[in-house]
């Protein structure tokens, strides 16, 4: 049962950030019906520049909340920048080619970010300093950190942030309106063009958060920390339906919580010895012979993505569009 | 009736040249010739992928997946490992049909998903084929996880073994050389099965899916059946493939069969041209010698100009493939030698 607990806990925590980064898919794939493949990269950026910026401000005597803070926020920008830049440079100009295009230029960005950022960090994993006091609380026979508990409370907030912008204000009516059908959003006076790009900077500028979050989660961050990232983001995405901002949050949240139980409790249910199945010389003594152990974890994520698109494309919340052509 | 002429004595050119390409190239040093088998064997993965994306238009980000798997199914038939020790002859036909059983496999579920969606799903499966060939030496050691297998037989035809050096009428033939012959000779087979897959019943099918599925099916065609087989060939050759992988190398692990080598092959074929056979292998034999051009400007470049290293050649070759991706779809969709009915489809508007 503790184990349990604790599992939640943990998926909880990294389900919000799946979440975060969900959204950035599903906000872009709502409105314009690509998958910004690169988005995975936008987030390691994200945690990269903060990474850099807290290495070099840790030395000094400023509180590390603040120090945490002013790396997020020169995070931001850069990934906004990312954002657009890519979306000018190698989506625009596709917007009305066939789908196997930009989602060609798509994976493209993705290996030039990558090893863009390989150039200017190294292929060195760059570790987060030891600058924030663990504090831990018991809670229900688990345990749970203040970072973790910082992170699930920041997720939700910018959830409510993304729905009261997308939902109450004009620049939301026009993403929304866009997202139904550009030409007559056009015709009503949206900018169209203003609108995706928007869009495209909201998604980064969460992104950037996200990538902050699961670098101090995790306490490193690497050029490569993207595009497993990016995919279980995208499976998040697709469980809650794509396009359907709601429907990230829940995806998120629920993959991570998936997760985190599959991987606690695999290794038990695989183990044949539980089952009288093992050969008999592993199984003595109360040993075991465990066919699937918890580094299968990241399968897991794909496991849901296939079974989601061949049972329920739409996802939990979303309309049919698995098979749209 | 010249033209013709023309035509063939174009042919026994190219012939004759590639027949004497390996002795050229030894000249240059023997890794030449190890340098020219991989870049065979790029095209002979290129050539796979082709069927998948290019002809019926199923874009596949997972593919190494099927070369990981021939090249398992090699390693573990004829090495130390569990000792067995087959012969090339019985382990490709098995490597074939267990990587297009694999094929089927990916494709069974995945039918129903329109392009993008398969393609995220291909890259999960690639990814989930490596974390098992990374994981499964537990509680079986199957593939002796990220140790990788070592001591993979080479090949051996009748006498000839493949690793070492032979005299044949006085001229001295190296291993890489034959291997290089041996890969010419699968590649010329590969290719042919190409070109009559294109024009065949089954290629116009294919072709008719990538162009409409709705209209396909209801003209008649077996749309699930003709994917699946499209995922099937795809896939038997890329574990022909591995399966030369495994023996030209000697050792594999699953750090050979990594997300970005499907995107290698995926900008080949794209650079290439989707759906033509001849731009394919333009596509894969540029790229593959991408790496080593660099190796021989841009490392003596840098020493001169800076002194040292800044930038590895290993990180300029990855950009220059994703800059590839972005520039063909921007300027050249069709890549550098389209296929006429490809042509017309990228560079018409969507309509829907």
């Amino acid at each position: 049962m503790d184990i349990f607990v604790q599992q939640l806990v943990n998926g909880l925590t990294l389900g919000a950030v799946y979440a975060i980064v969900a959204l950035g898919y599903t906000m872009v794939y709502g409105i314009i019906q690509l998958i910004n493949f690169a988005h995975g990269e936008v987030v390691m950026i994200g945690a990269m520049v903060a990474f850099t910026v807290i290495n070099a401000l840790a030395a000094g005597s400023m509180p590390p909340l603040v120090v945490v803070l002013i790396g997020t926020a020169c995070a931001i920008p850069v990934c906004m920048l990312v954002g657009y830049a890519m979306e000018r440079m190698a989506y625009r100009p596709l917007r009305s080619a066939p789908r196997l295009a930009p989602l060609i230029t798509a994976i493209g960005v993705s290996i030039i970010l990558q090893h863009l950022a390989m150039l200017v960090w190294s292929r060195n994993v760059m570790a987060f300093p030891q600058i924030i006091p663990l504090t831990t609380y018991g809670f229900a026979g688990a345990t749970i950190t203040s970072v973790q508990l910082t992170i699930v409370g920041l997720c939700f907030a910018m959830m409510a942030g993304l729905a009261a912008l997308v939902y109450r204000t004009r620049l939301g009516t026009a993403m929304r309106a866009t997202a139904q059908n550009p030409q007559v959003a056009r015709l009503m006076g949206v900018d169209v063009n203003r609108v995706i790009a928007a869009t495209f900077i909201i998604g980064a500028g969460l992104g950037a958060v996200a990538g902050v979050m699961i670098g101090t989660y995790y306490g490193v961050a690497q050029y490569t920390m993207g595009s497993v990232l990016g995919l279980k983001a995208f499976a998040a995405a697709v469980l809650g339906g794509i396009g359907n901002i709601p429907g990230a949050m829940v995806g998120g949240l629920l993959l991570g919580v998936v997760e985190a139980l599959g991987a606690g409790y695999i290794g038990d249910l695989t183990d044949l010895c539980r089952y009288g199945l093992g050969p008999e010389e592993s199984c003595a003594d109360g040993g075991h012979f465990i066919l699937f152990g918890s580094n299968y974890q990241d399968v897991f994520a794909f496991v849901v993505l296939i079974l989601v698109l061949v049972f329920r494309p739409s996802g939990l919340l979303g309309e049919r569009v698995g098979d749209r052509a | 009736m010249k033209n013709q002429r023309r035509v063939w004595f174009g042919v026994a050119l190219i012939a004759l040249t590639l027949l004497l390409l390996p002795f050229a190239l030894s000249q240059a040093g023997t890794a030449w010739v190890r340098i020219a088998n991989f870049a065979l064997l790029y095209v002979l993965l290129a050539l796979g992928l082709n069927i998948v994306v290019g002809f019926a238009g199923l874009l596949d980000l997972g593919y190494i997946a099927f070369y990981a798997v021939g090249a398992y199914v090699y390693a573990l038939l004829a090495s130390p490992h569990f000792g067995l020790h087959l012969p090339i002859w019985a382990i490709l036909p098995i490597g074939a049909a267990v990587a297009a059983l694999f094929g089927v496999m990916l494709g069974a579920p995945t039918l129903k998903l329109r392009g993008d969606y398969l393609a995220i799903v291909t890259l999960g499966f690639g990814e989930i084929v490596r974390i098992f060939l990374n994981n499964l030496s537990q509680p079986v050691n199957i593939t002796r996880g990220p140790q990788g297998i070592a001591g993979i037989d080479p090949v051996r035809i009748g006498g000839i073994d493949f690793s070492r050096s032979d005299s044949v009428l006085g001229v001295v033939v190296s291993g890489p050389m034959k291997y290089y012959y041996l890969l010419l000779g699968l590649m010329l087979v590969i290719v042919l099965v190409n070109v009559r897959l294109q024009d065949s019943r089954i290629g116009r099918a294919w072709e008719a899916i990538r162009e409409d599925e709705v209209a396909a099916r209801a003209m008649g065609i077996d749309t699930t059946g003709m994917k699946l087989l499209a995922f099937a060939m795809g896939a038997s050759f890329g574990g022909v493939a591995g399966g030369m992988f495994s023996a030209i190398q000697g050792f594999i692990s699953p750090e050979s069969f990594v997300l970005v080598e499907s995107v290698m092959v995926v900008s080949m074929v794209v650079l290439g041209g989707m759906g033509n056979i001849a731009g394919v292998i333009l596509g894969a034999v540029l790229l593959a010698f991408v790496p080593e051009v660099l190796r021989w400007t841009v490392e003596p470049a840098q020493r001169a100009l800076f002194g040292k290293m800044l930038v590895e050649p290993e990180v300029i070759r990855m950009l220059i493939f994703g800059l590839a991706l972005v520039l063909v779809m921007l300027y050249r969709p069709a890549g550098l030698l389209p296929s006429a009915v490809r042509k017309r489809e990228l560079t018409q508007e969507r309509t829907s």
